[in-house]
Formats: structure tokens, C-alpha cells, sequence
């Protein structure tokens, strides 16, 4: 069967789906969250050197994958509503940008958590911990000019760039601890060699990643239907939607 | 060439000339983004003597001491070709261990000793069930090699 997958890049297309898809999504994240967890916290071995606190891995580790996998996503999005001046582009970017921010500020927050016991500092001011700062700044900075400007129009304009130029800071986010000295251990997973990490605490791990992916795209479908009725609320098939959900 | 494909054009050029310039200004800045010397960076570099830095690299197995005032500790950094000795007073952290990272802020002074006012421990990105690495120990002893350098 052919699908014209153009066809949903058309708001009143894209709603009815989007509403299919957030149960399947919602309930994913929440169960495979609670397996993941499960798998951290019981099922998975103390570390030989850093005993329980290595634990916040299983949270830590996601958050900051999803920080700048959203905002990566976010610059597409934004580079394609520039583009081809599609409306559910915009739509999609400033839905993630809450999303981003918040898994930002997780891996920030749950990185201090785990610094104090292990190295001995909340916060230091190294490669790897202050670009991960930068991207909060620019998740802010997106949100904050997204709702400054009054026409959507050019608000989705002018926040699409700072979208697409902040998306330089990732790879530098990424490779901090490669290209430079930093007290930020590197990477455990890459795609050039073995995992190093005990099975089962790889497999958590992994598992909290799908659910945050999967809660990722829950969250960000609502707040583009909220969006899209918003933003369509003059044209007639969002003005019959909102009154058939009012009934 | 249609609106559209003008704009992509003139998107694509801007990011490939934003990603060169942030690629020039993080070379030109290199030296500024270094978080912590090691002790051969460090003992090349006239210029850090008396100067407050931050010098990474591991403990020396055996090197430990304590002085008899309880806080006091001098321990042996070193990137296994150079190595720096330091003076530290103050609470260590619970990764502080002989043949592991670390790193140390502070001061070298003249005479040849580096003497911190913070230490922060550094671990590697290696996780796994202490059985395990009792068993890569017990491995490694009967190989009777010790060619394999801990991560720092």
C-alpha cells in the first residue's frame, strides 16, 4: 500500500494522526520506563570503582543523548519551514524546544547529582559541562524569541534561524571530551568500538533511551495539535474540530 | 533557480560558513580550552610556574602520604613519563585512589612541588561489576603484565 506521506505534512491532515499516535507512544514511554528502571536499579551490578552512584547513568545518560538529539531535530525542522514555508515545520520546532530544554536541564542537573560524589564538584567549568550550558541557553533563547515576536510568522522566521545557527554547538557538545582535556569521562557507546560497560547496565540504559524517545514524540504530538488549532483557529475544519471536541 | 531552491542555497552556504568560522575560532582558542595540564605539558611550560593551574593525570601507586596532621596529603601525579609530586590539605573525594585520575588545582611552586587547594577525582567511561574487574585483576597478574594503562 502507497502512502502519500505528503499528505501529512498538511495540518488538517496531520491532526487526526498525531491524536492516533499519542497513546501508543505515551504508553510505550511509560512502560518502558518502568522496565528501565527496574533494570537499573535491581537488576543491573554495582560499578567496581564507583559502587551505587554510577546508578544516575541510567537517567543522566538518556537526558543528555535526547538534549541534543532534539535539538538537532528542531534544526531540521526549522531548516525545512525556512525553505519550503511549510507550516507544520514551525509547528513541530517549537513543539521540541520544551522538551529539549527540560532533558537539557536534566543532564545538567542529574550531572551535578553524580559529580559531587564522584569527582568531588557540583559543577566545573570544563568542554563537555559548559557547551551542555550553551544548549540550555539556546533552548531558552529559541523559546524566548519564539513568543517575543508577536506575528507567528516571522517568530517562527527569526527563531528558525537561532534554531539552525545554536546546532554548531552540538557536535561540539559531543566531541568536548575527545578534542580537548576535560574531567568529563568520554564516551562508553560510540559507534567505532565495544561498549565499555557491563552488559546489563548497557541494556537499562538503552531501555530508558526508547522510553524518553518514545516520550519525546508523545509530549511534542500534543503540544503540535495544541498548536495547530491555535494557529488555525480562523480556518473552517479547526473552528468544526474544536467544537466537536467541546461537545 | 526557483525561491526555494535559493534559500536552500543561501542556508546551506551560511551553516557551512558558520561551521568554518566556529571550526577557526575553537583552533585559534585551543590553547584557552585546556582544562587541566599534564605533568609533561606542565613541566615544559616555564610560564605556569608560580601561576595558578589545573594538572590531570594519575595517582602514583605507592605514593600516598599522610602527614600526621590528619588532612594533609602529598601524592605523586603522573602521565607515566613525567611526573609532578603534591602537596594538598583538605578532604579528598571518595574516587581519590592510588592509580586512578586526577585533578589537581593549584600552584607549582620553586621548589618542584605542586601544591593544590582542590582535588578532583576523574574516572573513565568504564563500568562494570566488581567481580569482573576482580577477575581482569587476577587475569592480568597471571599474564604478569601490567602493559594495560588505566583510562585517564
Amino acid at each position: 500500500m502507497a502512502v502519500n506521506w505528503f499528505k501529512y505534512s498538511s495540518p488538517p491532515a496531520f491532526y487526526p494522526l498525531a491524536g492516533r499516535l499519542i497513546p501508543w507512544f505515551a504508553a510505550a514511554a511509560a512502560v518502558l520506563a518502568l522496565i528501565g528502571i527496574y533494570v537499573g536499579l535491581v537488576v543491573a551490578p554495582t560499578d567496581y570503582q564507583q559502587g551505587d552512584s554510577y546508578r544516575i547513568i541510567f537517567i543522566h545518560v538518556p537526558a543528555a543523548w535526547m538534549s541534543m538529539f532534539i535539538y538537532l531535530v528542531m534544526a531540521v525542522y526549522a531548516g525545512i519551514g525556512l525553505i519550503f514555508n511549510t507550516r507544520l515545520s514551525g509547528y513541530m520546532a517549537r513543539a521540541l524546544a520544551p522538551t529539549g530544554a527540560m532533558f537539557t536541564f536534566i543532564a545538567l542537573w542529574t550531572g551535578a547529582l553524580w559529580g559531587r560524589p564522584t569527582w568531588g564538584a557540583w559543577w566545573v567549568w570544563d568542554a563537555r559541562l559548559t557547551s551542555e550550558l550553551i544548549l540550555l541557553f539556546l533552548y531558552l533563547g529559541y523559546i524566548s524569541l519564539y513568543a517575543a515576536i508577536d506575528d507567528p510568522r516571522r517568530a517562527a522566521r527569526a527563531s528558525g534561524l537561532l534554531a539552525l545557527i545554536g546546532a554548531v554547538n552540538v557536535p561540539i557538545i559531543y566531541f568536548s571530551v575527545k578534542w580537548w582535556n576535560t574531567l568529563h569521562q568520554g564516551a562508553s557507546i560510540s559507534l567505532t568500538k565495544a561498549p565499555t560497560m557491563a552488559a546489563t547496565m548497557l541494556t537499562g540504559m538503552m531501555i530508558m533511551a526508547v522510553a524518553a524517545w518514545c516520550y519525546t514524540i508523545a509530549v511534542a504530538l500534543m503540544r503540535v495539535r495544541c498548536e495547530i488549532l491555535e494557529r488555525e483557529v480562523h480556518s473552517e475544519w479547526a473552528a468544526e474540530q474544536l467544537a466537536r471536541e467541546a461537545r | 533557480m526557483k525561491p526555494r531552491q535559493k534559500r536552500m542555497a543561501f542556508l546551506a552556504l551560511g551553516l557551512v560558513g558558520l561551521a568554518v568560522i566556529t571550526a577557526l575560532v575553537l583552533n585559534a582558542l585551543r590553547g584557552n580550552m585546556v582544562f587541566f595540564y599534564s605533568p609533561s605539558e606542565a613541566l615544559a611550560n616555564i610560564t605556569l610556574v608560580e601561576h595558578k593551574f589545573r594538572l590531570g593525570g594519575l595517582v602514583e601507586d605507592g605514593s600516598l602520604v599522610r602527614e600526621s596532621d590528619g588532612l594533609t596529603v602529598r601524592f605523586i601525579v603522573t602521565d607515566l613519563t613525567k611526573s609532578i609530586p603534591v602537596v594538598y590539605t583538605g578532604i579528598l573525594p571518595d574516587l581519590f585512589r592510588e592509580g586512578q585520575g586526577v585533578v589537581a588545582q593549584g600552584t607549582l611552586g620553586l621548589d618542584g612541588a605542586f601544591h593544590a587547594d582542590e582535588v578532583l577525582a576523574k574516572h573513565d567511561e568504564t563500568y562494570m561489576p566488581p567481580e569482573v574487574a576482580e577477575g581482569l585483576e587476577r587475569a592480568k597478574s597471571a599474564r604478569g603484565a601490567t602493559s594495560d594503562q588505566p583510562g585517564i
